[in-house]
């Protein structure tokens, strides 16, 4: 069928044959049609692909403790599973900010954003606090590859966060600066599909680290 | 406090030391290259061109500038790649019942900077290279999807190559083998600062890899020309779409290995260790999940080169378009599944490394239909035997040697016997050369008058490409039969004498080679000297594809208006229809400013990089704090593009109106069928 109205495309064209078009001023690649989300959306794949290796060596060395610590001793449970809450309520916390940013609310905008950026320094200073407990108990990253595994991937995805944090204040700077226009909505677009994007990351790592870790 | 605990703080592990001048090879090479630089630099100055050179080439954002920048960089390291190999070649020619003029820790640094600058710092830009001149100009696009990130990314390539070259002089390299092998490069075999270097510059070199590619897969996917259906796409952007989506899939992987092997060596975590729970061979199945399809990521845009070539040069529409599409993505798909069988040794079992090897095996299949399609695009074509086309010829012949041993090495029983053996060394030299160097020299030749105006000197072309084929054979043939017979690779010297004509004979293929590589450097410099005698029209291949319907050099803005496509060969579609080009009524083209940001934050990353290495931890945290800056501060910049005004689009093109086609370059080779027959 495609294919049949190509081949009538192409024999309209063979009759009366265009070979440029005469273009409005701003020309293509932008506006609508703007590469950015895609551009952006690759670009979170392949930092999917970043844990989802990080995850693969933890699978492998999930039970390498070379007599050290395992999981069931060391991981905490509640303190986590506050910390899951903390953040998953900052993803709606960011939702409601693109609700304003829709009706082109500035101050909302603003409001909703600082909300969500203190979230996240919640939930990071809480992932530091557990961190200083185990370090304190001896379980350090050097202990055993289990632990080196477990670090790198739980404070990879807490560097995720603090980067979107630091993208949150400069968002916040820009949107004073020169309100919701299409740029600036542009950027809170891909903002708020990274910081989405940790989320997801981070219920992976509640399950596949936490969970299955305490039952094992 | 004494004198030393300042230093260092001050200098880290860096110390007088640390300059390798008791090696009286370094320090030789240091001398040459020094005078060298120092040369161009006084040249530069002289003529007072850095103003030009930075406002022109290091900040553009121009995808063409910034592709033929690749392809510069990817010659000069193949340059020092390329010393690197004559020096193996002359120490195993060399070293049969004594010890040839290497050391041993030299021999090791040789081996593994070759390996690691041929595929990171010559491989990957050249291909990026053509990549970035070709794609956006074939699918009728301005620029790519985003021309700054463009720029950060070949400047963070050229950086990684930096640290790369500051380590001849400057300490040493890694001796790890050319992906940096554990437990050769843990923290308690390699203490000095190779494996490091290694490390920085991949990781620098490594983003910007991922970046352009996210880049070139959005380019391709959003920024195609009216009417350009995925299926009316030129092969080369099927190829480089193919190419770079899969490095897209493998670069993070690279990264996170190389993240993890950091910690180890910075840290103190135990990933990659012998003990506390460490597994050196996950080192291996990560970086070789980056590995196996990296020679894919170079090799499809190749595939692509070629297809182009062979259709222009037999004046025919490629046999089998769909088919090398659907080959195109077959293979995309298979390579992500064989890394297993560069360790068939590992001992995952039987059923294991059957997947493995049978997968190894189906890749040949489209492959070979690749090399079928080529073949009936050849049959009853009118065959032009210029340098390309030449190219083209070279590499099917080479090549298929190569994939046949290659099905070889994929059976398992087979590469227990051949595991790190020469044969396998000589296995990858010869898809490597006789596949990817062929084809970028295709391309490079193909393609060139089309950013300069003017061809390559075919008689320097003629030196540069028997020098190439005749020294690839010649080097090579000798290393298959000893590796055959067993000689394992990474020998520094050898004890059997009846081994040694083997390595003289592949010497001799290498200096071969030297010919052939300084016939193309040559080459440049005559064809850039008789320029106006060389000068050809804006189609001087009688091209079938969308480059060649703009103005060679095309300008900033490729094409005054956006070009709508009907056909396949859409060039060759306008060609045939009496296409004219457009004389009036230009609008303002909108369109990316320069800016200096990318190549700021590639210094400061390899200054970070540099810091790092060598344990300078105040210089690194100035350093990233710099990146961190420079970065926020460009998202401050909203004026990122300029309207180019109408008049001068139309002093523009009123310049560079084509001169009117030669009789006989009319598209009358092979039976010319209208757009109608040809669907």
């Amino acid at each position: 069928m495609a294919d049949k109205l190509d081949r009538q495309a192409g024999q309209e064209a063979a009759s009366s044959p265009t070979f440029h078009l005469v273009e409005d001023e701003h020309g293509r690649g932008h506006g609508h049609g703007s590469p950015t989300m895609l551009g952006f959306w690759i670009y979170l794949m392949s930092d999917a692909l970043i844990f989802a290796g990080l995850f693969a060596t933890f699978g492998v060395l999930s039970t390498s403790y070379a007599g050290g610590p395992t999981p069931r001793e060391i991981f905490e449970l509640p303190l986590v599973a506050l910390n899951t809450a903390i953040l998953l309520v900052s993803s709606i916390t960011f939702g409601f900010a693109m609700l304003a940013m829709e009706s082109g609310k500035v101050r909302t905008v603003q409001l909703w954003m600082l909300v969500t950026g203190l979230l996240g320094a919640a939930f990071v200073g809480v992932e530091l606090c557990e961190f200083g407990n185990l370090i304190a108990e001896g379980a350090t990253p050097q202990r055993s590859a289990f632990l080196s595994a477990f670090f790198t991937l739980v404070s990879t995805h807490g560097l995720h966060v603090t980067l979107g944090i630091v993208w949150i204040l400069v968002m916040l700077v820009q949107l004073q600066q020169r309100g919701v226009h299409e740029e600036n909505k542009r950027r809170l677009m891909c903002l708020s599909m990274f910081w989405h994007f940790l989320d997801v990351i981070w219920i992976g790592v509640f399950t596949f680290v936490y969970l299955l870790g305490t039952i094992r | 406090m004494t004198i030393d605990h300042i230093a260092k703080i001050i200098f880290g592990r860096l110390t007088i030391g640390s300059f390798p001048v008791h090696e009286p090879i370094l320090l030789a090479t240091f001398a040459v290259v020094g005078l060298a630089g120092l040369g161009v630099v006084g040249a530069i100055t002289k003529f007072k061109l850095w103003g030009w050179l930075w406002r022109e080439w290091f900040t553009t954002v121009d995808h063409k500038k910034i592709g033929i920048m690749y392809i510069i960089l990817g010659t000069i390291m193949l340059l020092r790649g390329f010393a690197d190999a004559l020096m193996m070649r002359a120490q195993q020619a060399i070293a049969f019942g004594n010890e040839g003029y290497l050391p041993a820790h030299h021999f090791d640094q040789v081996f593994t900077a070759h390996g690691t600058i041929m595929i990171f710092f010559v491989a990957i830009p050249l291909v990026s290279g053509v990549i970035n001149f070709v794609m956006p100009l074939q699918i009728g696009a301005r620029d790519v999807a985003f021309p700054y990130l463009n720029s950060l990314s070949f400047w963070l390539t050229a950086a990684g190559a930096a640290l790369v070259m500051a380590s001849l002089f400057i300490g040493e390299f890694s001796t790890a083998g050319w992906l940096n092998y554990v437990p050769v490069s843990n923290l308690q075999n390699s203490p000095g600062v190779g494996p490091d270097y290694y490390l920085w510059a991949l990781q620098i070199a490594g983003v910007g890899t991922s970046l352009s590619a996210i880049n070139m897969v959005t380019t391709v996917i959003k920024m195609r020309a009216p009417g350009m259906t995925m299926m009316k796409m030129p092969v080369f952007c099927w190829t480089a779409l193919c190419s770079q989506v899969l490095a897209v899939a493998i670069f993070p992987i690279l990264t996170a290995a190389f993240a993890l092997l950091m910690l180890d060596r910075y840290v103190g975590t135990n990933f990659f260790t012998n003990d506390l729970g460490g597994n050196p061979m996950m080192y291996w199945n990560l970086v070789w999940i980056w590995g196996h399809p990296e020679v894919y990521v170079l090799i499809l845009p190749v595939f692509g080169i070629y297809s182009e070539v062979t259709s222009t040069f037999t004046g025919k529409r490629l046999f089998g378009y769909s088919s090398m599409v659907y080959a195109t993505v077959v293979i995309t798909i298979l390579s992500y599944l064989v890394w297993l069988h560069h360790f068939f040794t590992m001992g995952s079992g039987a059923s294991v490394n059957s997947f493995f090897g049978i997968a190894t095996m189906v890749i040949s299949i489209p492959t070979g239909a690749k090399i079928f399609n080529w073949l009936f695009t050849m049959y009853r074509g009118s065959i032009r035997f210029e340098l390309p086309m030449m190219w083209v010829v070279a590499f099917m012949l080479t090549f298929v040697v190569g994939g046949m041993t290659g099905v070889l090495l994929a059976v398992p029983p087979a590469d227990f016997v051949l595991h790190n053996s020469l044969f396998l060394v000589a296995h990858f030299h010869n898809v490597i050369i006789g596949g990817v160097v062929f084809g970028l020299f295709a391309g490079i030749e193909y393609w060139f008058p089309k950013a300069f105006g003017f061809k390559l000197d075919p008689f320097w072309g003629k030196v540069h490409f028997w020098g190439w084929v005749i020294g690839y054979w010649v080097a090579w043939t000798p290393i298959y039969i000893v590796g055959l017979m067993g000689t394992t690779r990474r020998m520094r010297y050898l004890e059997d004498p009846t081994l040694q004509p083997y390595f003289v004979i592949a010497a001799i293929g290498a200096v071969i080679i030297l010919i052939g590589i300084v016939g193309f450097l040559i080459g440049m410099v005559v064809s850039i000297k008789n320029r106006e005698q060389l000068k050809v029209g804006n189609d001087p291949w009688d091209g079938r594809t969308l480059e060649w319907s703009t103005t060679s050099p095309p300008p900033a803005y490729n094409y005054a208006f956006t070009p709508v496509v009907h056909d396949l060969d859409a060039w060759y579609d306008m060609k045939c229809r009496g296409y004219e080009r457009p004389s009036g009524g230009f609008k303002p083209i909108h369109m990316p400013r320069n800016t200096g940001t990318g190549v700021i934050l590639s210094g400061l990353a390899a200054v970070l990089g540099f810091a790092m290495i060598w344990y300078m931890w105040w210089l690194a945290a100035l350093a990233f704090l710099g990146l961190l800056v420079v970065a926020i501060g460009h998202t401050f910049n909203y004026d990122r593009d300029y309207h180019i005004p109408a008049e001068e689009v139309a002093r523009i093109e009123a310049g560079h109106l084509p001169p009117p086609p030669p009789p006989e370059q009319r598209p009358d080779h092979g039976p010319a069928l209208t757009p109608a027959e040809a669907k």
